[in-house]
This record gives structure tokens, C-alpha cells and sequence, in this order.
């Protein structure tokens, strides 16, 4: 009982702090101070919650430009994430790189790409590599279903079943791509067979529910890291709440309905795990995570903009082209 | 007596030392492990370092990009090999996108040692899509570097920069210099990028030929001195960073610069160099300028119209001449012939 408290504690840390983030990032960005595209993964977080919390410090995840939730669940630095949004010089890309390319190498966190799909085969030699160096860690890549239109999805598929690589294939599936609907855009629309086409074990989790998205991947996880299994693939259905890119909702527009989001709300994950913790225990995750995000963006708004001479920097180690 | 080796030979014993020297070096692309062993340049590796090191890959440019990029993230060196330029099309968004673009947009935080090896085809009718030298697409990206060298030595010294470099490199290598013969040492060494190499020294006109063109260059360079002109050979070696200091020396002496590119001189490398030349040199007297390479059409296959569709010694021995006399007089060299070109036989 205590080992489950401690566990729904960490959930709900995990899960409360990536919403407030978001919100908080939605109530700044009409002040202009963030002038770049965000990408909320308001309604997406158990995804990357359930899938993290079986991960290892070394592991590493490759994600996509909607990167915040599995950023910050994979422990990626808060203060450098919202430094970084605000173009700052602190930030994790020393803010030439924006919410679509977030990255924290220390905590296992590679860059993510604003080019949908591009992070999938990056994930795939990532992976090849550790087998090769015979290290224990493994890799997962988390990537829509848009990505699943990719050529390099079918090909990342193809070799790392062929390479026998430890990999975990997370797809996000929240039913369209910008607001493309995943019927107009698949004949079949069943992705977990595309992965087993290839060779690669592959379930559907339709619940978006944390707990059930931990059990079943971190069994997974397990199976990838003793060496029983090469890449395994889940598909998690889950639902996008807020516009494609931007702060809003986008409900009015015609392309969906409210009554679609309506049973993503009600199942939703921040409300449900926090009503598995006593009161205190909620109020002091709460607190502490106020109390961060507020000094997260605080540091954002005191920390500098990179000076002029930092538009040459970074191009290559030595003189490039 | 020297050392001497044929340009496939120096890339593969290239690639072989810093294999030996280097174990997180690693090679793959299509064909790399077959008896051909991608002519020679990567023949009988896998046996020598296995096949987790060195190994052929699905049909797949784009997403084996991917993975080389990957690889190189997690501390690897991959070596991608492409047998036709025209095949790297296909993984342009990762080179482009991903490859050139990661040390910065990521602030630094991550590099991407990956070499490209990608041959430029030619002869023998190997047509629209076998024969185009695209190298200008990657020199205008930063965070590319493009090295193009021409003879056996430069081929090993700047593949071995390449491999040993912790940024992305284009080595583009022509078909035909393959071919090429010279002395190459024994011992590893590289050549510095971004450095060019004069091939002859002259006062009269300054011929700067890329890849493959320097050779022809150099066949019109003979052909030129048999009539009193001299003509300085610059072979760029590096396309970026490109030595410009080296062609402007030498343009500020002869007053006089061709460019020949084994591509189309549209928006290309020909054009980059004679602008630069131009910009540079402006205000003292102005130079006579030209840029030559592919006829502005679709490579054809039939032999005599793939004839047409190329520089060679004889078009540029020509246009020099005519530069250098500037007086409308014209004069064209006997025919000169490119053993390359003649000897090739298909089918690849």
C-alpha cells in the first residue's frame, strides 16, 4: 500500500506538473513572449507519463515538436525548457532552438524535429548503436500518427526489426494529423499491424490510462532490456484538447467536435490519479509544483537573450561551410 | 620508388586504417559488403571488422540517414555510402533538415559525425539519372562540409579528415577518378579542409576545375602550353569551406578565371566562385569571368550527344584561348582524349 501511494504520488507529480506547465505556458503566450509555435500536449500527458516512469536515468527518448510532456517526464530541465521557449540564453538550446526542438542530453532527452516522422530512424541508430557498444540502456521514440504517413516510419520499422534493436516504438495516436482525420489519410487504419508487417510485436492500448499505459510498457521495457525481445511497438490512443499549435481550443472550426472531447475529459488522467492521494499528500505535490514553475519562469524573464555574437556559434566544431 | 595507388584504392586503405584506429567508425550503404565492395573502395571490409560494423542496408536513403544520424548522436562515426549521387535526393531531409542543422539548433549540445560518401556517374550511358554532380545543393546549407577532391592523395588525406571530423561531411567522389592513379603514403594523414590545391602553376589564365574537371583541366592545361599560354590549375579540393584565398591570389596575377564544374552552372559551385572572385576584385581591374560545365539539358545517354553534354579538355583549352587572346580569334587543340572516357565499359 505504501510502495502504491509513493507510486501514484510520483504519477501525479509528474502528470499535475506537466499540465500547469502548459497552462501556464497557454496564459503567457498572448503576451508575445514567447514568439515561437508551441504544440500543448494538454489531454496527452499519460502517455508519456505511463511510458517514462519505466524508464532509467540512461535511457533515452526521441520525441517529436508536441515534446513538452515527454521532455519534462523524462526529466528534462524545466527551467532551460520555458528559458529556451522564451529565447533566452539559458534556455536548453540557448534559444535557437524553441519548443520544437527541445533537448536535455543529461537527462536522456534528444532533440526533437519540427519535420514529422525525422526523429523515428534517429531513434532506430540510436538504438543500433547501444546494441553495438553492448550497453544495457534502451530507447524509445514517441511520434504521432501523422508520422505513421512517413516513408521513414515503414523503413525506421523494417531495420530495427532487422537489427533486433532495443527499441520501443510509441505512437501517440490522436486521431489526426494537424486536422486531418486518420480515416481520410489511411486506407487501414490499423497501425499496430503495420508494425507487426514488419516483424515487430505490437498492442493497442485504447484507454489513455496511466496506470494500464505503465503496466503494459514497463513489461515491455523489461523484455527489451534483458535481451528477450528486439523493438516492441504500442499504439496509445489519446486526444489532443487544445489546437494544433497555439494556446486556444479549436472546437468552432468544424473539422471537430466538442462532444468528441467530451469522454477524454471525463476519463482525464491529472484529475483521476489525483483523486487516488489523500488531500495533503495532493496539496504538498501541488505546492512544490507552483512553487517550481513559478521560479521556471521567473528565471525565464530575468535570464538574458543571447548576445549577437552567439548567431555564429554552434554552426560546427571547426570552421564549416 | 614511389607509392603509388589508384583513387579507389587510397579510399578504401583510408577507410580501413581508421577502422583499425578507430573502433566506433562504422560503414554501411547499399552494396558495401558484396563482391564488388562499391568498386573497390570498401571491398572485403566486413571481413576484417564483421558485419556489425560494416554492412549493406534495406533500399531505404532516407530513413538509413536516420540511423546514421542516429548513431552518430549515441558517439558513433558512421560512414553512409551511396553509389549515385542521384540516390542521396532521397535523403535530403535528413542531411538537410537534421544532419546539417543539429549542433545548432540544439545549442551545441549534440554533434553529428557522419561522413556521406556519394559517387557522381558518368560515361558509357549512364544517363539522366546516373551522372549529376549535385554538390551545390549541399553547399548552400550551413553546417555541411563539402570536400570534392581529385587525386588519389587528397582522396585519402581529406576522407581521412572527414571520418575523424565530428561534424556531418559530403564526400562526393567521381566515377571516372576513380580511376585516377598516384602517389599516396602508406601511413594515415589528412588534408586540412578548406584548403585548395594548385595542380599547375601559371600567369596567363586561372583554371579552377572541379572533381572530375580538374583532371580535364589539366589535359587542357597541356594543350595550352603547346600554344605559349600558361594556365594555373586550382583544384578547390574543399567546396566548403572553400578556399577562396588561393583562386583570388591567383586571379589577381592572371586577370583571367574559368570555372569548370562537372554540373550545370546554374545557381552551382561555378557561379559561387566567379562571384565571389567578382565581388572581391571589384575596384581594381576587372577580370575576365566564365563559368562552364553541363549543357543546360537532361543528361542523355546515346554517345554522341553525352558527348556534347560535357566540358573536356579540348571545350576548355578553347575558351581559354579565347579569353587569353581576346581578340575574337579562336583556336581548338587536336582532339585530346580522356583515357576515362574512352576506356570505360559498363554496365555501372
Amino acid at each position: 500500500m505504501e510502495k502504491k501511494s509513493v507510486m501514484y504520488e510520483q504519477l501525479y507529480r509528474s502528470l499535475y506538473r506537466i499540465r500547469r506547465v502548459e497552462e501556464e505556458v497557454a496564459r503567457i503566450y498572448p503576451t508575445d513572449k514567447i514568439k515561437s509555435p508551441i504544440h500543448l500536449s494538454i489531454g496527452q500527458e499519460a502517455v508519456a507519463v505511463g511510458v517514462c516512469q519505466t524508464l532509467k536515468p540512461q535511457d533515452i527518448v526521441f520525441g517529436t515538436y508536441r515534446s513538452h510532456a515527454s521532455y519534462l517526464a523524462k526529466g528534462g530541465d524545466l527551467k532551460k525548457m520555458i528559458a529556451e521557449l522564451y529565447g533566452k540564453e539559458t534556455g536548453c538550446a540557448k534559444g535557437k532552438g524553441g519548443s520544437m526542438h527541445l533537448i536535455d542530453v543529461h537527462a536522456g532527452v534528444m532533440g526533437a524535429s519540427a519535420v514529422v516522422g525525422t526523429t523515428i530512424p534517429h531513434a532506430v541508430g540510436y538504438a543500433y548503436a547501444l546494441k553495438l557498444q553492448k550497453k544495457s540502456s534502451i530507447v524509445v521514440t514517441f511520434f504521432g500518427d501523422g508520422a505513421c504517413d512517413e516513408g521513414a516510419f515503414a523503413e525506421s520499422l523494417n531495420f530495427a526489426a532487422l537489427k533486433k534493436t532495443p527499441l520501443l516504438f510509441i505512437c501517440e495516436n490522436n486521431s489526426y494529423s494537424i486536422h486531418s482525420p486518420q480515416q481520410d489519410r489511411h486506407a487501414k487504419p490499423d497501425i499496430c499491424g503495420r508494425a507487426i508487417a514488419h516483424g515487430i510485436p505490437a498492442e493497442r492500448i485504447e484507454s489513455n490510462d496511466v496506470l494500464e499505459i505503465g503496466k503494459r510498457v514497463g513489461a515491455a521495457v523489461d523484455k527489451i532490456r534483458s535481451g528477450q525481445s528486439g523493438p516492441l511497438f504500442f499504439e496509445c490512443m489519446t486526444y489532443r484538447w487544445m489546437e494544433h499549435v497555439g494556446p486556444n481550443e479549436d472546437y468552432d472550426f468544424g473539422y471537430r467536435s466538442r462532444s468528441e472531447l467530451e469522454p477524454w475529459v471525463a476519463s482525464d488522467q491529472v484529475s483521476r490519479i489525483a483523486q487516488l492521494l489523500d488531500e495533503e499528500a495532493r496539496r504538498e505535490v501541488e505546492n512544490t509544483v507552483e512553487t517550481e514553475i513559478r521560479e521556471a519562469f521567473d528565471f525565464a524573464e530575468a535570464s538574458a537573450f543571447p548576445p549577437s555574437e552567439e548567431l555564429y556559434t554552434d554552426m560546427c566544431e571547426n570552421p564549416c561551410g | 620508388m614511389e607509392r603509388v595507388l589508384t583513387y579507389a584504392q587510397a579510399l578504401l586503405e583510408a577507410t580501413e586504417q581508421e577502422m583499425e584506429r578507430d573502433p566506433s567508425v562504422i560503414l554501411f550503404g547499399i552494396g558495401v559488403d558484396d563482391f564488388k565492395g562499391t568498386w573497390g573502395t570498401t571491398k572485403d571490409l566486413h571481413l576484417k571488422f564483421g558485419r556489425d560494423r560494416v554492412f549493406d542496408t534495406p533500399l531505404a536513403e532516407d530513413g538509413m540517414t536516420g540511423v546514421a544520424i542516429g548513431a552518430a548522436l549515441a558517439g558513433l562515426r558512421p560512414i553512409h555510402v551511396h553509389i549515385r549521387m542521384d540516390f542521396v535526393l532521397l535523403a535530403m531531409n535528413q542531411i538537410i533538415n537534421i544532419a546539417a542543422k543539429s549542433r545548432y539548433m540544439y545549442g551545441g549540445s549534440v554533434s553529428v559525425p557522419l561522413v556521406v560518401r556519394s559517387v557522381i556517374g558518368r560515361s558509357w550511358g549512364q544517363g539522366a539519372q546516373h551522372s549529376q554532380g549535385l554538390h551545390s545543393y549541399f553547399t548552400h546549407v550551413p553546417g555541411l562540409k563539402v570536400v570534392a577532391p581529385s587525386t588519389p592523395y587528397d582522396g585519402k588525406g581529406a576522407l581521412t579528415a572527414s571520418i575523424r571530423d565530428n561534424d556531418p561531411v559530403m564526400f562526393i567522389e567521381h566515377r571516372l577518378i576513380h580511376f585516377q592513379k598516384g602517389h599516396v603514403p602508406q601511413n594515415p594523414y589528412t588534408v586540412p579542409f578548406g584548403k585548395a590545391r594548385i595542380l599547375a602553376s601559371g600567369n596567363d589564365i586561372t583554371l579552377v576545375g572541379i572533381s572530375y574537371m580538374a583532371v580535364e583541366c589539366m589535359r587542357a592545361q597541356r594543350c595550352l602550353a603547346e600554344v605559349g599560354i600558361q594556365a594555373e590549375v586550382i583544384d578547390p579540393v574543399c567546396l566548403a569551406p572553400l578556399d577562396m584565398d588561393t583562386i583570388l591570389n591567383s586571379v589577381a596575377r592572371t586577370r583571367r578565371l574559368i570555372v569548370v564544374d562537372t554540373a550545370w552552372t546554374s545557381c552551382g559551385m561555378s557561379g559561387e566562385i566567379v562571384a565571389s572572385v567578382a565581388e572581391q576584385l571589384q575596384g581594381s581591374e576587372r577580370p575576365r569571368l566564365q563559368r562552364m560545365g553541363y549543357e543546360p539539358v537532361t543528361c542523355p545517354t546515346t554517345k554522341n550527344l553525352e558527348d556534347l553534354f560535357y566540358p573536356n579538355p579540348q571545350k576548355i583549352a578553347a575558351a581559354a584561348y579565347s579569353m587569353v587572346h581576346d581578340n575574337g580569334s579562336s583556336w581548338m587543340p587536336r582532339h585530346v582524349d580522356s583515357p576515362e572516357v574512352v576506356q570505360f565499359r559498363g554496365p555501372f
